[in-house]
């Protein structure tokens, strides 16, 4: 599935997510909701990048909640979705969605599985079944 | 009919405090959680490291309007 189609999917089944971008870990967008989304994943790179000098553990999400809304960023190797909802969203969901949206994004690059050879058949012998 | 307004008027007393009580302290807290890979988690709501990281979601949520 296309990043654009993942996105678009994304804010389908979540309605509480209002913006929405996939981006790569060199700034790169890859789709976003938003007509220009540069400022947006500047943001949110801004915030993961201060967020990972927290620990020296290696950073997976955050959820930043204000008074007026929330920020998530969810990052799967190089590749991460930032989206933004309302006060008091559904944690859990917001995250699962972001997941999921991000699992399906990375489908469409990976290279396709070779497909399995189908088994030889064994040629019938001759005379088989007492035929002759 | 006294005892039954004193009854009447300590319930409605309970169900204002405990809607400011879950107003002001519960889900309305400014926070951020962080989720590690080791599968940890901290939540900030206080400290230096909360407010910086709360004014980058903020400047994130503006950026998205």
């Amino acid at each position: 599935m296309e990043a654009a189609q993942a996105l678009a999917d994304l804010t389908e089944i979540s309605t509480q997510i209002k913006a929405a971008a996939l981006f790569r870990a060199d700034g790169s967008i890859d789709a976003s909701t938003l007509a220009d989304g540069t400022r947006f994943v500047e943001a949110a790179r801004a915030l993961l990048s201060a967020a990972d000098g927290v620990r020296t553990e290696p950073l997976v999400q955050l959820e930043a909640a204000t008074a007026d809304g929330s920020v998530f960023v969810v990052r799967d190797g190089e590749r991460l979705v930032a989206a933004v909802t309302g006060p008091e969203p559904t944690v859990g969901l917001v995250f699962y969605d972001l997941k999921s949206c991000l699992r399906s994004s990375a489908e469409s690059e990976e290279p396709e599985k070779p497909k399995r050879a189908a088994p030889k058949r064994k040629p019938k012998e001759e005379g088989e079944n007492g035929e002759a | 009919m006294r005892r039954k307004l004193l009854v009447l008027l300590a319930a409605a007393g309970a169900v204002l405090a405990s809607v400011a009580f879950f107003r002001r302290g519960g889900a309305r807290r400014e926070r951020v959680d962080l989720y590690f890979a080791d599968g940890s988690m901290v939540s900030l709501g206080e400290g230096p490291d909360a407010e910086r990281l709360l004014a980058l979601g903020r400047t994130t949520l503006d950026a998205a309007r």
